[in-house]
């Protein structure tokens, strides 16, 4: 589904990403860790197609599809979805109002005919309860003055909303409390299927615990540098990330 | 009357007014005459105001002023001609119309009953109502230090004297339509208005302000507003002329204790439009809202000038002014906020939020406040950005295009104020409008 080849990436002269190799097939959970720094929100922002960031290297494949050359929109039309690590504070446009748009500009993306509001209705009573987000929430200005978790659970909201072919959640894990982390968890499953998959970002195990991932990576420095099972995860949480920088000063 | 010569303006005006002064006979020596007299000197000495008046360093009257404009012109309009202009789905509303800035009592049409809204010709009413009209008409309008507002006054004549008495409720909103007739000539307009709300009264009015046929229109108006203890007044101002019709007008308020004044301004085409509003807080647990959204694209001007002027303790003034800067069009927002000795336990705010759409687009901003009192909360800001780059990219990963974003978060920052209407049917006309502007639908 993913295939992303030697990519290399900088911001403002500075070189962030530097030789990404990573495959994601349908069906399969990848994690991605590391530490802070190490450019796993810059990967994620170029999958989603963030204009700042200038590939120099490399490319990546979606779908047998250039997603290098499409716009974010596009992306979003083909079903790339990022659930953002800061989610921006939009206000005066309420979370229902901007789902509905997004909704049906994605299905004009894919020749679908646009949703009614009944329909969209329909769909928006089913996911607010898989993820147990508040009515009240979603007729708010989009993010405006929610808590640090309301923020993380309205991104999976609209994951559910969008039912994306690639998710990609960027430590939407962190801050939130341990029934919040389950219900984000317990979404991310619940929407789990052959045709589609998901990569997390994430600084902890714990996550893994309910998301259970088919590998783990860990990025240092803009690159993939150890990958394995999600006992990878454990042995990092035990171990931090001192024995993996020793590595790979050791194999230069 | 006659076309104004190009080179000479001013000097015009003032044969003009002789001219004017001589089909009066008796009526000139009315004491409204007095007043007429004593601006048109004031006219003469201050002159139009050029860009070295501090107050109009930003705006240039001058590039206006150089077309040659006929001023006092009588016009056939009929009400066939005017309906066009008035507001969708308000079938019971109070109708006031001007053509060229004369009150038209014929094509005007009241609903509300007369004991709740009185509506006389300003003249005849400086007579029969001498105790509502003379305390206040050319009191609150300054025209010692105005040259616009002393010109104004020196031709009023057939002005409007609206009047809602103790305790009354109008329902209906009260619009006034400002019509120039365009469609031969260039054409000067000074219309008049004298707006008393009686003790515990209350009413909304709406203006607009168009104008009919492809010549330029000048409009320079005037309009005093008395609110009386406990009264409550709604004004919207709308603004959607075409692209040479130019407008300098001067709201001038006055507010007594208990009072609640709204003043929103919502500006969306025009030529060189200057909009003076100037409240005083004469009194104590005032509240007084100013609100103004502009939406400019072409070569637009607007300029919003206010002044709350906090005479008494314990009021309230609250301003937000918003601002979407397209094409080469400029704005200009001065707010002043005085609070004076008296004023103590004064709550004053002001917000100026601008965003840039293009390179060649511009705003000047400035809020000044000036305070006396020293028990006061006051803040003010000013920004002027472009459009938010993060919450554009949000928007475009969810699969909404560039334009359909930009119209989004655009339409969001102008909906703050639009929001705040109450007038429904207005409020859904200019959410039409805004949304035409933006070229889109959600
Ligand atoms: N606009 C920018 N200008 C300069 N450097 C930047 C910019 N944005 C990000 N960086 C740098 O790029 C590097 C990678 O940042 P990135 O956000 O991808 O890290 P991360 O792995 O997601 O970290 P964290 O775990 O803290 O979220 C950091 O050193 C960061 O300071
Ligand atoms: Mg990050």
């Amino acid at each position: 589904m993913l295939k992303i080849n030697d990519l290399h990436a900088s911001i403002e002269g500075k070189k962030i990403l530097k030789g990404i190799n990573l495959e994601v097939k349908a069906g399969e959970i990848h994690a991605i860790m590391g530490p802070n720094g190490s450019g796993k929100s810059t990967l994620a922002s170029v999958l989603a197609g963030r204009e700042d960031y200038e590939v120099e290297q490399g490319s990546i494949e979606f779908t047998g599809k250039d997603l290098l050359e499409l716009a974010p929109e596009e992306r979003a039309g083909e079903g790339v979805f990022l659930a953002f690590q800061y989610p921006v504070e939009i206000p005066g446009v309420t979370t229902i109002n901007f789902l509905k748009t997004a909704t049906n500009e994605i299905r004009k993306y894919r020749g679908e005919e646009p949703l009614d509001a009944v329909q969209f209705l329909k769909r928006m009573k089913e996911k607010t309860s898989l993820v147990n987000i508040s009515q009240d929430l979603l007729k708010r200005s989009l993010n405006e003055g929610f808590s640090g978790g309301e923020k993380k659970r309205n991104e999976v909201f609209q994951m559910a909303m969008l039912e994306p072919k690639l998710a990609i959640l960027d430590e939407t894990d962190s801050g939130l409390d341990i029934d919040a982390l389950r219900i984000v968890a317990e979404g991310v499953n619940q929407l789990k299927s052959s045709e589609n998959a998901t990569i997390v970002v994430t600084h902890y195990q714990r996550l893994l615990e309910y998301i259970v991932p088919d590998f783990v990576h860990v990025l240092f420095d803009g690159r993939i540098v150890k990958s394995g099972t999600k006992d990878l995860a454990l042995e990092l949480e035990a171990k931090g990330y001192d024995w993996i920088k020793e590595e790979v000063a050791a194999a230069q | 009357m006659s076309t104004i010569d190009k080179l000479n303006l001013k000097s015009t005006l003032l044969e003009q007014f002789k001219t004017f002064e001589n089909t009066l006979n008796g009526k000139s020596q009315k004491p409204i005459h007095k007043i007429r007299q004593q601006a048109i000197q004031s006219f003469d000495g201050l002159g139009f105001p050029t860009t070295k008046h501090e107050e109009w360093k930003y705006t240039n009257l001058g590039k206006v002023l150089k077309e040659a404009y006929a001023f006092g012109q009588t016009s056939p309009l009929q009400k066939a001609d005017i309906e066009q202009f008035f507001l969708p789905n308000m079938p019971k509303a109070n109708n006031i119309v001007f053509v060229n800035g004369v009150y038209q009592p014929a094509l005007s049409q009241i609903v509300s009953s007369e004991d709740v809204l009185v509506v006389k010709n300003l003249e005849e009413a400086y007579d029969t109502h001498t105790a509502l009209v003379e305390p206040h008409f050319a009191q609150l309008a300054n025209s010692e230090e105005e040259a616009l507002i002393a010109l104004n006054t020196a031709f009023v004549q057939d002005g409007v004297f609206i009047h809602v008495p103790a305790n009354k409720v109008v329902e209906e909103p009260t619009v006034l339509y400002f019509i120039n007739d365009a469609r031969n000539e260039n054409v000067g307009v000074q219309p008049r208005s004298l707006i008393v709300i009686e003790k515990g009264a209350q009413a909304t009015f709406v203006d607009k302000t168009d104008t009919i046929g492809g010549q330029a229109s000048f409009s320079n108006a005037v309009m005093e507003v008395v609110v009386e203890p406990n009264a409550r007044m709604t004004h919207y101002k709308v603004q959607n002329d075409q692209p040479n019709a130019s407008y300098v007008g001067t709201t001038q308020v006055k507010q007594a204790s208990d009072s609640y004044y709204a003043n929103t301004t919502i500006s969306l085409n025009g030529g060189v439009i200057r909009n003076n509003l100037n409240i005083a807080l004469d009194g104590s647990n005032v509240e007084s809202n100013m609100f103004g959204l502009y939406m400019l694209t072409g070569n637009t001007h607007v300029d919003n000038h206010s002044v709350a002027d906090h005479l008494k303790p314990h009021s309230l003034s609250n301003e937000l002014y918003k601002g979407v800067l397209d094409g080469k069009s400029t704005g200009v927002f001065n707010g002043k906020i005085f609070v004076r000795q008296d004023a103590q336990k004064t709550n004053a705010y002001q917000q100026n939020r601008n965003i840039l759409l293009s390179d060649n687009s511009s705003i000047n901003t400035k809020p000044q406040l000036e305070i006396w009192a020293d028990d006061v909360k006051c803040s003010h800001g000013a920004t002027t950005g472009n459009l938010d780059e993060e919450a554009l990219f949000y928007l475009r990963s969810r699969g909404i295009a560039t334009n359909e974003a930009r119209a989004l978060l655009i339409h969001a920052f102008g909906n703050e104020i639009v929001d705040k209407i109450e007038l429904e049917p207005l409020r859904i006309y200019l959410e039409n409008l805004v949304m035409e502007r933006l070229e889109v639908q959600f």
